[in-house]
């Protein structure tokens, strides 16, 4: 995205805005009654601006899982607000999320269990139509196979179990699922964790595609700063439930302003560094 | 179809290895039918000896094995020397009573563990969960025998429910309703024990499965896309959960002929469990043989039926 054109989406109005949320985990000990607090979320602002790439990075246990399941609405935050669209979300009750549930969908870290291991690929992807009564009868299994060959996977493919599929085959059908109820905001919570680089680059490329053609924001969710590096307009750095470093990717890559995400850059560098030197020793 | 092959054949085994060695430690324990008899003055060793002779007793271990496998194909199961009669018209009257106790027991217990357990699941933590659980503990805890004394003491004391046997005497003179009535009376106190008995088990590992199945990411990812809870649990959870569920179901049936036996003593149902303790004590050998290998073929069943309905059922299992 050009300066030019990031501008001009900041200009809108923010999709998502996400003000002081806090969640917190109340866990009991075995065999004692007592009990140990976790903080998930601790007063967490965030501003997702539409159709642009907000990376959300942060080492495991950060809680950026927990953010995205609060976004999503599968999980309740116990403080602050979530405006989607212009319109407070956290409370909303069972019959208000039927409206919200299509417009913001989410693409799971393990595409081998987010993906109902009983159910055809055509019936995966059919799922959401079907509960939503979008479509019915001939016309859902169409639309399932063309939303398949949308994500580059054969109509051919569609009476077979997702336990045949590669791990990117099944992670593009897991894409393929989330674009059924054409969503504005589509959460990738580690969903190229596990996959090879070559896969990485190929499902990176058809979400930019898909970004344009379905108009949509992605909030991506990584621990790996080097794989964002190209692609997002946008970077949010967690660290033990808070968001510490919020900005465009050319600002905190460039200039970053907390320890921790000079932390996360350097520790980037030094896998890079160690990547290509294996990558060197392979060659000799 | 070749994994069933696999397991038929496995079964077929397990079946032969079984009745080896059942026949083998049935001849290995101490004593015969005949040892009592011995004692009486009145009969001769030699009567004793010919009639140890007429049952085969006298040939070493493995011809009788062989003969009794001849007259298991011949359909006779061996002869109860007590009863004078072939073991398989014995064994058939009294395994049918047993199915019919523990087959009633067996369906009520999976009708109330598969819903009470799913629903359960699905509020862990909450009181429902609390009250399950604690109470299951308090049920494992207390063995079956106690159970049925408890409810044979309390029948006995308010004269609610008839106490022992399968029906009340003069039961052929009664009509087809008083019959009806009369049997399931009868069945009330070993029923109740035996789902008792069942129930904690079988709730138990309903509620942990589908718990675990239930923090599937599919089952997020089908919130997410506004999937109603019912819709959840028993469209997506379930089948998920089912393969722990029928391999239990598996030993369920393979428990028919077996699971009762004591329970059937204690509250005096003629079933299996009566003619086998009575068999053993007074060491009829082709009957204890013929009681312990129904239950293994029952077994060795319900396992077969458990594997060819995870294969129907479980995707997993057929890419396996």
């Amino acid at each position: 995205m050009t300066a030019e054109q990031a501008t001009k989406r900041a200009a809108r109005p923010a999709l998502v805005r996400v003000k002081g949320l806090h969640k917190r985990y109340v866990q009991r000990r075995a065999f004692s009654r007592s009990r140990f607090v976790v903080d998930a979320l601790r007063n967490v602002d965030l501003e997702l601006q539409p159709e642009c790439l907000t990376a959300l990075v942060g080492a495991s246990g950060s809680g950026k899982s927990t953010l995205a399941s609060c976004l999503a609405m599968l999980e309740k935050p116990d403080g602050g607000e979530i405006w989607f669209e212009g319109r407070e979300i956290s409370r909303c009750d069972a019959r208000e999320l039927i409206w919200l549930r299509p417009r913001i969908q989410m693409v799971f870290q393990d595409s081998a269990g987010a993906l109902n291991p009983f159910f055809s690929a055509a019936q995966i992807v059919a799922e959401p139509l079907e509960v939503q009564r979008r479509e019915s009868g001939r016309t859902l299994h169409q639309r399932a196979c063309e939303l398949m060959e949308e994500v580059g996977l054969s109509a051919d493919w569609a009476d077979r179990s997702p336990l045949e599929f590669s791990g990117g085959q099944r992670q593009r059908l897991a894409i393929a699922r989330a674009l059924a109820l054409q969503p504005t905001l589509l959460i990738l919570d580690e969903s190229l964790s596990g996959l090879d680089l070559v896969t990485q680059a190929q499902i990176l490329n058809l979400l930019a595609d898909i970004r344009v053609t379905h108009s949509l924001t992605y909030l991506l969710i990584t621990h790996d700063l080097s794989l964002v590096g190209q692609m997002a307009d946008y970077i949010a750095v967690m660290h033990q439930g808070s968001i510490v470093e919020h900005g465009t990717r050319q600002r905190v890559f460039g200039s970053p302003q907390q320890a921790h995400t000079r932390k996360l850059l350097a520790a980037t560098q030094d896998l890079e560094s160690a990547f290509r030197a294996a990558q060197a020793e392979a060659r000799t | 179809m070749k994994y069933l092959r696999r397991r038929l054949a496995h079964g077929i085994m397990l079946l032969i290895g079984a009745s080896v060695l059942c026949f083998l430690f049935t001849d290995l324990a101490p004593g015969s039918f005949f040892d009592e008899i011995k004692l009486n003055p009145q009969i001769s060793p030699e009567t004793v000896a010919a009639l140890r002779a007429h049952y085969g007793l006298d040939q070493p271990t493995p011809v009788r094995y062989v003969r009794w496998v001849e007259s298991v194909f011949r359909g006779e199961w061996g002869y109860s020397f007590a009863y004078n009669s072939p073991v398989r018209s014995l064994l058939m009257v009294r395994a049918r009573n047993t199915l019919l106790l523990t087959g009633v027991a067996t369906l009520l217990v999976w009708m109330i563990a598969v819903p009470l357990g799913i629903w359960i699941a699905d509020h862990p933590g909450g009181w429902s969960d609390r009250l399950g659980m604690g109470s299951t503990a308090v049920l494992l805890s207390v063995p079956e025998l106690v159970l049925a004394l408890g409810f044979l003491c309390l029948a006995v004391r308010t004269h609610a429910l008839p106490v022992g046997g399968m029906v009340s005497v003069g039961f052929d003179q009664f009509g087809q309703w008083s019959k009806l009535r009369d049997l399931l009376t009868h069945l009330i106190i070993p029923v109740l024990t035996l789902i008792l008995a069942g129930l904690p088990v079988l709730l138990r590992h309903v509620r942990s499965s589908m718990a675990e199945v239930m923090k599937a990411p599919f089952i997020d990812a089908a919130r997410a896309h506004g999937v109603s809870n019912a819709r959840l649990l028993f469209r997506y959870a379930l089948p998920a959960a089912a393969n722990p569920l029928i391999s239990l179901f598996g030993f369920s049936v393979g428990g028919l002929l077996s699971g009762s036996l004591l329970v059937e003593v204690v509250t005096g149902w003629p079933g299996l469990g009566p003619l086998l303790l009575e068999a053993t004590m007074s060491r009829d050998l082709y009957v204890v043989v013929g009681v312990a290998m129904s239950s293994t073929v029952f077994m060795i069943l319900g396992n077969l039926l458990a594997d060819a309905m995870l294969v129907a059922v479980d995707p997993r299992v057929r890419m396996q």
